[in-house]
């Protein structure tokens, strides 16, 4: 009943909008229909310098409503980087939209159609239109450079003593990989995958570099201002990494492993100080379309010192004794007799893989 | 030709009347059917590529505003969505399922069959012969199979939206193997296939048109409509031709290779993949390799969106003005660089898929400089109306509206083209703000300029001025408000096409921000049906009109009888004698085309 309404009032308004624009045209016939043009000319002309100032003031009290909502203060030290980039852009180009919108509304205000006025002849200027052909493009140059140097410092290799952690992507899930003590990170297949043997990352189990690799799903921790390297990879479409507050990104490709670096510089803890938001987290979300969950993948990214990350670690148990409790020390069946159960169902299948990966 | 030709305007004006059958009575005799269905008629044959995209823009229009309830109240339910849209919205709530096919199907509704088939399809058609002089296209019979595999285009995308798996609903840019697997998604299945098939079509149908475009601008000119006395609505749709034909096969051979993904087992994509348990054999393709493909096509592909744009809205600037459009060689060497410049930065698409940053460099290089021509153009813009003596018609409010739109979402260009900043606002609200503005609402304004503009001459009557002056200012304050605020949703990172905030920390502050937006798209989605009622009953109620000139412009068009017939000119076709722009010449008001140089007179070109 009250969609019916409203479809209704939408259909009455709509025919009384109509008649009046009708009506509008008769009368202007009957007035003249010179001297109609010319008022509405007037009026079109003065809304388009109101709009000029409202828009402005909008412009205004948008920022005024909106500022106090958007990022603050990058959580990464290459988040910095991009956000001085984003510094000089704003500066550049709001001078720019500032001068040509101006210029756009009051030149219509100001040359509306007049009895007195005749237009002027000026099909071309070679000399300004040089001017502007090499003003904005000094101006981009100076951009383009600002922006490349940053882009290399981002982009480039990972230092020596960044740790790695294994990122991988699927519908709509995410999982993190550890290397554990080695520092390395086994080697994998997917044709291993195997979730209900607990192999969801198709660890090869005969290196043994795997044997220690930590697995988890959902959140993922970071040591604080340790530079850390992200090895993504997706199981099944396209995924994307995104880490706002670290004003970072890269997708996750299956078949084609991506990576990314960044120093962490607060900690989980801080930044609720800093935000003053008891319920922050460093969240990782989905930022290329994956399906129907793409708005719900979610992943939460812990910064914590040393110690903690330590001590968070150390609880966890590699993968590999998930797989094959029988081969954990911390087992009490540990020792016993190692051939029986699937094992040997699922070992033959990977030792015809040697050369993938 | 002789001095008695000079002025076959002059001659015509006393012969034509705007009465229906007049126009008929040079021509051999037609039926319905080929008068209006397989019309050769370079203008019959605009108007259905405009009245067809009228209605693609009425579907897409309202897709968006289904999706934008979910935005804007999310968890709410409206029971009307469940009548209307049965198992796609239990119990009146979109489901995600639903949300991904209706942001799909926007995109690529409004992009390929409005934006390009209903704007340029529309003014290429209907202008380059009236305005080069000539009677027809290159080859007529072509273009009539370039409307009707555009028809069977729509008709093959319009099935999709019925079928049980519904449509495509991998996003307007079907990246795989989202795209190519059935198993990944719902639209992955049959609406998928279908999605392929009929944009296979549609490129036929681009290439068709571009082909004949090209051909009649550069072989039909009139006698003295040397390139350079071309108005500029001639130059953007040839540049705009050229972009089309040289990039849609390129996304013609990689949806081929997708379509061989999808179901010949072919690994052209597809690597490594698990999904949904079941392991599948494909190995050693790449997923990169059609976002390659994709936008090779798909960034030329928003400069064929606004490049028509561009060019009426020069062309109305002018003729509102009435002041000659300013640098028209640099406006011409600008369309000219876009064009070349359009198909060496498809990549600042792909900054963050793991590419080499080198070559992430390179592109964002490029792509600044692509910023140069665009400035030029608004420089020039706004030198035109700089000392004119304006006359704000609807179609000059539009092109008005077009350059203040063109300049808000191009400086954000400047921000997403340069990579360093594109790793923080890929893929988030953002990008939408900066191409909404920029290439969607931009070229609906230069569409809606050059519809206002150009209406007389297609149906002989005028639109209503008044619901014109609504549509503009509605629109105009409308887009602002629903795209400006998003840029701040954008730099808080929140990510496009994300059915519902409130799992997460991070993006869930917008809550009331959202609801605005959703408010204002449907009152500016209300008005545009309001737009499309006033084009409708014009064609057949509007006011008359009552001289050939009505806007006093002078191009050739405005030389041709009120409702000219197939052949455009009862008598020979007009000699052009000095190019498009003499506007407050020598104290004339405007000198047309057809006007032969006075004695003493020193001419611009």
């Amino acid at each position: 009943m009250q969609t019916f309404f409203i479809v209704a009032i939408l259909i009455l308004g709509f025919l009384i909008t109509f008649q009046i624009a009708r009506a509008s045209e008769y009368v202007s016939v009957l007035r003249g229909e010179e001297k109609s043009r010319k008022q509405s000319n007037r009026i079109n002309a003065f809304l388009l310098l109101l709009f000029l100032i409202l828009g402005l003031f909008g412009v205004y009290y948008c920022n005024e409503k909106l500022a106090g909502k958007i990022l603050t203060v990058s959580a990464s030290y290459q988040g910095e980087h991009i956000d001085t980039m984003l510094w000089i852009t704003t500066a550049i180009t709001g001078i720019v939209f500032f001068i040509t919108h101006i210029a756009l509304f009051w030149f219509c205000f100001k040359y509306q159609e007049s009895d007195n006025r005749k237009a002027y002849y000026y099909p071309h200027n070679n000399k300004l239109e040089f001017i502007w052909t090499v003003v904005p493009a000094i101006t981009l140059t100076i951009l383009v450079g600002y922006g490349l140097y940053y882009w290399f410092k981002i982009t480039g290799k990972a230092p020596k003593n960044a740790m790695v952690v294994e990122v991988t992507g699927s519908q709509f899930q995410w999982d993190f990989r550890y290397p554990g003590f080695d520092g390395i990170l086994g080697k994998k297949y997917y044709r291993d995958i195997n979730v209900a043997a607990n192999n969801p990352l198709g660890q090869v189990w005969d290196d043994p570099a795997n044997h220690d690799d930590i697995h988890t799903t959902g959140e993922m921790h970071l040591v604080v201002n340790k530079p850390v390297k992200l090895v993504i990879g997706s199981k099944d479409v396209i995924h994307d990494v995104g880490l706002v507050h670290f004003r970072m990104k890269m997708d996750a490709v299956p078949g084609t492993p991506t990576t990314m670096w960044f120093t962490p510089k607060y900690t989980t803890a801080e930044m609720k100080k800093i935000t003053g938001n008891p319920d922050f987290v460093y969240e990782l979300s989905c930022d290329q379309m994956c399906g129907k969950g793409h708005w719900s993948m979610r992943g939460v990214v812990v910064v914590e010192t040393q110690e903690e990350f330590d001590q968070w670690l150390i609880q966890k148990k590699p993968q590999y004794y998930v797989a094959f409790p029988d081969k954990d020390p911390s087992n009490p069946a540990f020792k016993a007799d190692s051939t029986k159960s699937g094992n040997a169902a699922i070992i033959p299948a990977n030792s015809q893989v040697k050369t993938k990966q | 030709m002789d001095a008695m030709h000079a002025h076959p305007g002059v001659v015509s004006a006393h012969e034509v009347f705007p009465s229906e059958a007049e126009h008929h009575a040079h021509h051999h005799k037609q039926s319905f059917i080929t008068k209006y269905i397989f019309s050769q008629d370079h203008k019959t044959i605009s108007k259905q590529f405009l009245i067809t995209g009228i209605i693609w823009a009425i579907i897409g229009g309202l897709f968006s505003v289904l999706f934008r309830l979910q935005l804007g109240f999310p968890g709410q339910a409206f029971p009307i969505l469940e009548t209307v849209f049965g198992k796609w919205a239990p119990g009146g709530e979109i489901k995600p399922e639903f949300y991904y096919a209706l942001i799909t199907m926007h995109g690529t509704i409004l992009v390929f069959f409005v934006l390009t088939a209903g704007l340029s399809g529309t003014f290429s058609n209907f202008l380059i012969p009236l305005q080069v002089g000539a009677r027809d296209m290159a080859s007529p019979f072509l273009n009539m199979l370039s409307y009707w595999f555009f028809f069977l285009a729509s008709i093959v995308m319009m099935s999709s939206l019925f079928i049980q798996t519904g449509p495509a609903a991998g996003g307007w840019t079907v990246y795989p193997p989202l795209s190519a697997l059935h198993e990944a998604s719902e639209g992955s299945k049959l609406g998928m296939d279908l999605w392929i098939v009929s944009i296979a079509l549609f490129v036929v149908s681009i290439l068709l048109g571009g082909l004949n475009y090209v051909s009649t601008i550069l072989n039909l000119r009139t006698k003295g409509m040397s390139m350079t006395r071309m108005p500029l609505t001639i130059w953007a749709f040839f540049f705009t031709a050229i972009m089309g034909i040289v990039t849609f096969p390129v996304l013609l051979s990689g949806l081929i290779l997708l379509f061989f993904d999808r179901n010949l087992g072919t690994s052209f994509y597809l690597s490594d993949i698990v999904i949904n348990g079941q392991i599948l054999p494909n190995e050693g393709g790449s997923a990169i390799l059609f976002q390659h493909l994709f936008w090779f096509l798909g960034h030329p592909e928003v400069y064929i969106v606004i490049m028509p744009a561009m060019g009426i809205v020069s062309e109305i600037l002018s003729v509102n003005s009435r002041k000659p459009i300013f640098g028209y060689m640099a406006m011409v060497g600008s369309l000219f660089a876009i064009t070349i410049l359009s198909t060496l930065v498809w990549a600042h698409h792909m900054f963050v898929t793991g590419m080499n940053p080198l070559l992430g460099s390179i592109f964002a290089l490029l792509t600044l400089l692509i910023a140069v021509p665009s400035a030029i153009k608004v420089f020039n813009w706004l030198t035109t109306i700089w000392r004119g003596n304006i006359r704000f018609t609807p179609a000059m409010l539009f092109a008005i509206g077009f350059v203040s739109l063109f300049i808000s979402g191009g400086l954000t260009g400047i921000f997403v083209g340069n990579a360093t900043l594109d790793i923080q606002l890929h893929d988030t609200m953002f990008i939408i703000a900066h191409f909404h503005l920029v290439m969607g609402v931009a070229a609906f304004f230069g569409m809606f300029a050059g519809l206002y503009h150009w209406f007389p001459k297609m149906f002989g009557r005028y639109m209503n001025p008044t619901i014109g002056y609504i549509h503009f200012w509605v629109t105009l304050i409308g887009a602002y408000l629903i795209f400006w605020p998003m840029h701040y949703q954008g730099l808080a990172g929140m990510p496009r096409r994300y059915l519902d905030k409130s799992p997460w920390v991070s993006f869930n502050q917008f809550g009331e921000l959202d609801k605005m937006i959703s408010v204002v798209t449907i009152i500016v989605f209300v008005v545009q049906l309001m737009f499309v009622f006033n084009f409708f009953y014009s064609i057949f109620k509007g006011r008359k009109v009552t001289s050939e000139n009505p806007w006093k412009a002078n191009t050739l068009e405005w030389t041709t009888p009120i409702n000219p017939g197939h052949g455009n000119w009862t008598g020979e076709i007009p000699e052009v004698h000095r190019w498009a722009y003499d506007y407050g010449k020598d104290g004339k008001d405007f000198i047309p085309q057809t006007e032969p140089v006075g004695v003493n007179e020193k001419i611009e070109r």
